[in-house]
């Protein structure tokens, strides 16, 4: 990290372990695989050089198993990886959601399913990111949708996990993972770090599970003197294994209710000329980049369009779409996968407006043009 | 010697429900009582012990008990023990799992421990079967043997996991069994202080699954055939092959020093920092 902020051309993925470091990273586990390789590559170089640890593991599924482990003896864990070897994440994921251990997976996708397209660019994994491990949990996951945002959203992506103990997903797209771009980042001073909060009573009173006045509860790390218990089996506040009812309900719902009181502030949303829009576009990753140059075409020729631009996917923020609501008449989500997000605005629009979705699988990214062209149409 | 009752009053969790889930006569909490017997031995500081299983009716084992505890997924004791081994070096990490968490869903995991010398012990409770699923077969399971899914008798060749984890490159191999408890206590001792990756397989009885479908009597029929099978090392070296048919060698199989994981992990991070304080306008 430079000490002074400046002009730097980088490319999403170099950004997004930038990112991870400029947030206090100091664990990486993770497993070769393209698109996202460059991350392990850089942070297995500037890590041991911040006094942080790098450790390849024999697959993903011991990336992950090490990043919580990491965690729980109190360092900032993180790892990154594409489909398949976010597939292989998911039961540890579940695990991390459970036992409320912070951490965040980068997962540059690629086409898919299975090995699929592995250099091409894709969104297929914005529903597995959401519902890839088995259960009922929540989960949060954050879009760049520039290299400078891969960045922004890697460090805000670390601070979330941290203030809400829960995993935290930052779904990137190939494009946006190996487009170089100049950016500016700032210095490491002015980037604003949250720590997980720790336990200040004696151990003999902790109770791991507790949950304070935020939902949340504090987190003692391995080797701080406060002996507890972390499992994947459904618990009680002391973080034992339980069948009672009542304290089963109590752990599921109560890892619900944490993100739903976060809800507001963990949603990202960017909206660009909405507010005379009778169109929206909502896009999210590199849609958003063939959007805005669509949107600038469109408003030449006097249409009223606007962009919502999702920055989190998950939890949905649904309120960007029903502030804008009555004033719309057509809505185009735009996605290289059969239509993920679509599903969720045709959710929130509940029939108000009329939505088309406009996909692409074939490893090519949908053009301004085919934007326009689609709008045009919709609003004849 | 520390006695029974102060045993239970220093190590065991006083705000823990019991009793515990394992079946009368199973072999696992005698295998739990010595590896505390150890570390009491050692004297070594709870605060300081990390203790973390996998699945299983051995993966129970660490929330009965008074130290840093991880209950973790099937076969993935390892990876996790690995990175908060990493992450707090100081900690003693040991690992308690079982023949079908370690060998089967985490064989990978293990063996890669192996090769890796990171500084866990790792604690194999080997009773050839899946008990907590109900006595399937496991990768130990002998070659002709029974279980519930192959009740006409197992035609996979077991795993000598011993043997398997030397190839590896486990610098510290002990195996003894859950009859033989003072060399248990005494071989887990030495792996703890043994500086690497250090595995102890443990022979012991699951006379619910196991015992019961193979007909091997009860769990004191099954401690007499661990005390029958089991012959020690000093002895065996001086076998013909032949004659070592049928028994199981125990002791310390294994034991050599190299470089440990974490303390060359120490180098690394000493040598980036030279690496960077050397490049002219420093920390980039």
């Amino acid at each position: 990290m430079n000490k002074k902020s400046s002009y730097q051309l980088m490319q999403g993925n170099e950004a997004a372990a930038e990112g991870a470091l400029a947030a206090g990273v100091s664990f990486f586990a993770g497993y070769p695989i393209t698109p996202s390789t460059e991350i392990a590559e850089i942070l297995a170089d500037r890590l041991p050089a911040n006094g942080g640890k790098f450790i390849q593991m024999e697959d993903e599924i011991g990336s992950i198993a090490a990043i919580i482990g990491a965690s729980i003896g109190g360092c900032k864990a993180l790892t990154a990886t594409s489909g398949p070897g976010f597939s292989l994440m998911q039961e540890n994921l579940g695990f991390a959601c459970l036992a409320e251990i912070p951490l965040v997976i980068v997962n540059v996708m690629r086409g898919g399913p299975s090995t699929g397209m592995p250099t091409s660019p894709s969104q297929g994994d914005v529903m597995q990111a959401r519902w890839g491990t088995h259960g009922d949990h929540p989960i949060i996951v954050l879009t760049p949708s520039s290299v400078e945002e891969a960045f922004h959203y890697t460090v805000k992506a670390v601070n979330f996990a941290e203030k809400y103990r829960n995993p935290v997903i930052v779904l990137m797209d190939e494009v946006i993972g190996h487009m170089r771009a100049r950016v500016s980042l700032p210095p490491e001073s002015m980037v604003e770090r949250v720590n997980r909060v720790q336990p200040n009573m004696p151990p003999e009173w902790y109770l791991p599970y507790e949950r304070s006045a935020t939902g949340v509860a504090p987190m003692a790390s391995f080797g701080d003197g406060y002996r507890y218990h972390v499992t994947g089996l459904v618990h009680d506040a002391k973080g034992f294994p339980t069948a009672n009812p009542n304290e089963s309900r109590d752990n599921i719902r109560g890892l619900f209710t944490k993100i739903e009181r976060g809800f507001r502030e963990l949603c990202i949303v960017d909206y660009e000329q909405m507010d005379d829009a009778e169109h929206a576009i909502v896009a999210y990753g590199c849609m958003v980049l063939s959007a805005r140059s669509a949107l600038e075409q469109l408003r030449s020729s006097g249409r009223k369009v606007g962009l919502i631009k999702l920055g989190t996917l998950w939890p949905f923020p649904r309120f960007a779409l029903e502030h804008y609501l009555p004033q719309l008449k057509t809505i185009l989500v735009p996605e290289l996968n059969m239509g993920q997000i679509y599903r969720e605005v045709l959710r929130v629009n509940a029939g108000k407006a009329v939505i088309e979705k406009l996909n692409r699988v074939n490893g090519t990214i949908i053009t301004p043009n085919e934007i326009v062209k689609t709008v045009k149409g919709m609003t004849r | 010697m520390i006695s029974n009752s102060q045993l239970v009053n220093k190590y065991f969790r006083h705000n823990k429900k019991f009793p515990h889930i394992w079946c009368p006569g199973c072999g696992i909490g005698t295998i739990l009582g010595n590896m505390l017997r150890a570390i009491d031995a050692l004297a070594l500081d709870k605060n300081d012990i990390a203790f973390v299983s996998g699945i299983g009716c051995t993966g129970r084992a660490p929330v009965y008990v008074d130290f840093n505890t991880l209950h973790t997924t099937h076969g993935r004791a390892l990876p996790f023990a690995t990175g908060l081994k990493l992450a707090r070096p100081e900690l003693k990490v040991l690992v308690a799992t079982g023949d079908g968490d370690a060998t089967a869903i985490g064989g990978n995991h293990l063996i890669h421990a192996c090769r890796r010398n990171i500084d866990i012990t790792t604690i194999i409770f080997n009773n050839y079967i899946y008990g907590m699923t109900g006595g399937q077969y496991s990768p130990t399971t002998p070659h002709g043997d029974k279980a519930s899914t192959c009740k006409l008798g197992n035609i996979e060749r077991p795993f000598n996991i011993s043997q398997l984890v030397e190839a590896a490159g486990a610098t510290f191999v002990g195996r003894t069994t859950s009859y033989h408890t003072l060399q248990l206590q005494n071989i887990i001792k030495k792996a703890i202080l043994h500086k690497g990756f250090s595995v102890v397989e443990v022979i012991t009885h699951c006379p619910t699954t196991y015992g019961r479908i193979n007909k091997k009597g009860n769990a004191v029929d099954m401690l007499k055939w661990q005390k029958e099978v089991a012959i020690d090392k000093s002895r065996a070296d001086k076998m013909e092959p032949k004659e070592l048919e049928g028994k199981i060698v125990t002791g310390i199989l294994i034991e050599k020093q190299l470089p440990e994981f974490c303390e060359q992990y120490d180098n690394i991070i000493e040598a980036a920092q030279n690496l960077k304080n050397s490049k002219p306008g420093g920390s980039k």
